[in-house]
């Protein structure tokens, strides 16, 4: 084992971490208001991106970076809100199988129609941060003599420090405005939300709205480091898990669970330990990082079925 | 909905009232149905015997689903991944171990349905979505496994080629018969299943035999527990059924038909690696239970009818897609299976929730009731 890298790993995978627990929370976000768990959110984080690149770039319509976002930004919500209405509400009161299959119906739809729109090739997302430059930080304590230094790229940390911005935004407008708080009360009972006057489609496009500019910003933010093309959704895939892990009601259990997936994700990725495991079993761990995150949920499902922060059902199984 | 029947049509045993095929024209048209199928290599063209093949080995995969999702209502995003369990299983069998493909078809669905009980562990404690996400780690972590760990056996990302499956008989009287060609190198004469017009009886036998035992499963008492689970877990338990062992039962035997239903892929394609099998084709399995109708014995064979050929149009479209719009070209095969899917499923899950097989019910009733409405 490299004591030496493992703060290097640690604190990448902690950062990398921020944008999955962005997406993540807008699963969460989804799943309080109208208990829908989102399976097309990997799709609807494509589309967003897609759409951005195509108003940023000369091939598209040239916009500049800030009104492109901005654009994308509103396609975004014009998507989720069609979503809502015309696949989702004629749902309501379905079984949950039914709903389930209608996200993964729509994730596949959204994927077909994103390569029919935008074809299959690998597009050059526009840079956003400084590449050149990575932030080095020398930790304040040493290891066999030697400093510990951990370099940093630019973008990996504007894009945590951009996710935790949003997570803090979306706090607060929960704990403060007074859409936040109808959100939160159709969370609770949807009947007794009525029943005060809160109109609860009204809810339900709202959250599904900004479920969709959650998942362009978390889509821009990867695609800034690691470029944009049809595998963005895998991304996602590293999300549900967090959810989960965190409890599919929690908001705060989103960001920690998707903070904890990044941190594994990264501490995985440590190399030269295959001290005790033998080359061969070293290079599969090294490779694990797109397993982590299941083999941590199923752990957890067997011990916390809840999740760290999910409301405790008072229920047989 | 009440089984509707002819006026006379009493039943006067008990063997009657269990009987599926209740009238000689029932035994005539099945017999003749599957005179069609069993002849198809004769008449139809290659690609729709290979067709005909892989639809036949999907219907067996979604099958199995059923008895999970259908009627004990746990959902399972993991059918791939057991299939793929159940294809890597009986070619390794075969091919290092000298197996023959009878014993190893088995052995597969064996060694799938055991790997089924382990990620089925979770069914005790959550169910819905957290289970959904349990299934899914299956499919995560099986593929993975296939990739990165025991490379000398499984060659990694490449994946293995299959053997083809032979069937030996002796040589008498210096003779082969039955259609068998003399393999100087066996000593034996040898049928080989080499060419979807060959492997089409192996598809068509196990699927004769998973139909009968996923039918007469669903009104079995193991059935009848499972759907009571289904229906209402708490009554269930009240009624005696320990939740536990039936929800694993239900995990073990539908990942025993993937297990067969991967074998037969793997042996029909011949080659296998962790992407013979994907997530996607997780989800079409749903599709297409969903499309042909949950929880009863003709859902499977006709959503995964459906949902193939809705594949196969999707295909056939292409070169018009491409015409209309010439900028999507190298994408528009990739982009339209899944846009074809999913709008097919959206439309079934609003519209017809209950499947093709209460469609089917409905036409069978229109048509005893024949010429009346009612």
């Amino acid at each position: 084992m490299n004591w030496q890298l493992l703060p290097q790993f640690a604190i990448t995978g902690l950062l990398n971490g921020g944008p999955i627990a962005l997406i993540a929370l807008g699963i969460v976000l989804i799943f309080k208001s109208s208990e829908i768990f989102n399976f097309a959110q990997g799709q609807m984080l494509l589309i967003g991106t897609m759409a951005t690149w195509w108003f940023a770039s000369p091939e598209g319509m040239g916009l500049p970076l800030p009104l492109a976002i901005l654009a994308a930004l509103g396609v975004s919500i014009l998507l989720g809100l069609a979503i809502e209405r015309f696949t989702l509400r004629p749902m309501t009161g379905q079984p949950l199988l039914s709903i389930i299959l209608m996200t993964l119906a729509l994730s596949q739809f959204l994927q077909g129609l994103t390569i029919l729109i935008f074809g299959t090739v690998q597009r050059n997302f526009p840079v956003i941060f400084e590449v050149t430059n990575p932030y080095k930080i020398t930790l304040p304590f040493q290891y066999n003599g030697n400093p510990i230094i951990v370099i940093l790229k630019q973008n990996l940390v504007w894009s945590f420090i951009i996710a935790m911005v949003c997570v803090l935004v979306l706090w607060v407008f929960f704990q403060y405005t007074n859409t936040g708080l109808a959100m939160r009360a159709t969370a609770e009972d949807h009947e007794t939300a009525q029943s005060v006057g809160i109109r609860i489609n009204r809810v339900f496009g709202i959250s599904w709205a900004i479920a969709g500019i959650i998942a362009n910003i978390g889509g821009i933010l990867i695609a800034t480091a690691s470029g944009l093309d049809l595998s963005l959704p895998v991304v996602v895939l590293a999300a549900f898990p967090a959810v989960l892990l965190g409890g599919l009601e929690s908001i705060p259990g989103a960001v920690v669970g998707g903070l904890v997936i990044g941190l594994a994700q990264g501490l995985v990725g440590l190399p030269n330990n295959d001290f005790f495991l033998g080359p061969e079993m070293a290079q599969a761990v090294r490779n694990s990082a797109e397993i982590v995150p299941y083999i941590i949920l199923l752990v957890v499902l067997l011990f916390r079925p809840d999740g760290l922060f999910g409301q405790k059902r008072i229920e047989r199984i | 909905m009440a089984v509707l029947r002819p006026a006379g049509d009493f039943d006067r045993t008990y063997e009657q009232d269990m009987a599926v095929l209740r009238q000689r024209w029932q035994y005539i048209v099945l017999f003749l149905f599957l005179l069609a199928l069993f002849t198809l290599p004769v008449y139809a063209t290659d690609s729709a015997v290979s067709l005909v093949n892989r639809i036949g080995i999907f219907i067996i995969a979604v099958q199995g689903l059923n008895i999970l999702t259908g009627y004990t209502g746990q959902i399972s995003l993991g059918q791939a991944a057991f299939m793929t369990v159940g294809g890597y299983t009986s070619a390794l069998l075969m091919s290092e171990l000298g197996w023959n493909f009878f014993l190893a078809l088995p052995a597969a669905a064996l060694v799938a349905g055991i790997v089924g009980l382990i990620f089925g562990l979770p069914s005790l404690r959550v169910k819905g979505f957290y289970l959904v996400m349990a299934t899914l780690g299956a499919q995560f972590i099986i593929p993975w496994i296939t990739r990165n760990m025991f490379k000398d056996v499984l060659n990694g990302a490449q994946g293995i080629s299959v053997p083809v499956p032979i069937i030996k008989l002796p040589v008498i009287a210096n003779q082969c018969f039955l259609g068998t060609q003399y393999d100087s190198d066996l000593a034996a004469c040898v049928f080989r299943f080499a060419t979807p017009s060959q492997f089409i009886y192996i598809t068509l036998v196990m699927l004769i035999i998973t139909t009968v035992v996923s039918h007469n499963i669903s009104r079995s008492r193991l059935g009848r527990a499972f759907i009571s689970i289904r229906d209402n877990d708490l009554a269930a338990e009240l009624l005696g059924i320990n939740l536990f062992t039936y929800k694993l039962r239900a995990f073990f035997l539908a990942a025993v038909y993937a297990g067969i239903s991967g074998s037969l892929l793997a042996h029909n394609l011949r080659h296998i690696n962790s992407e013979t099998v994907t997530l996607v084709d997780s989800v079409f399995f749903l599709g297409m239970l969903v499309a042909g109708g949950l929880g009863t014995s003709v859902g499977p064979i006709f959503g995964a009818t459906l949902v193939t050929l809705l594949e196969e149009f999707a295909t056939v479209i292409t070169p018009v897609v491409i015409s209309i719009l010439p900028d999507v070209a190298a994408g528009a095969t990739a982009a339209l299976r899944p846009l074809v899917f999913g709008l097919a499923l959206m439309l079934f899950l609003i519209f017809e929730p209950r499947g093709l097989a209460h469609r089917w019910i409905l036409i069978k009733a229109a048509w005893r009731l024949r010429p009346f409405s009612h």
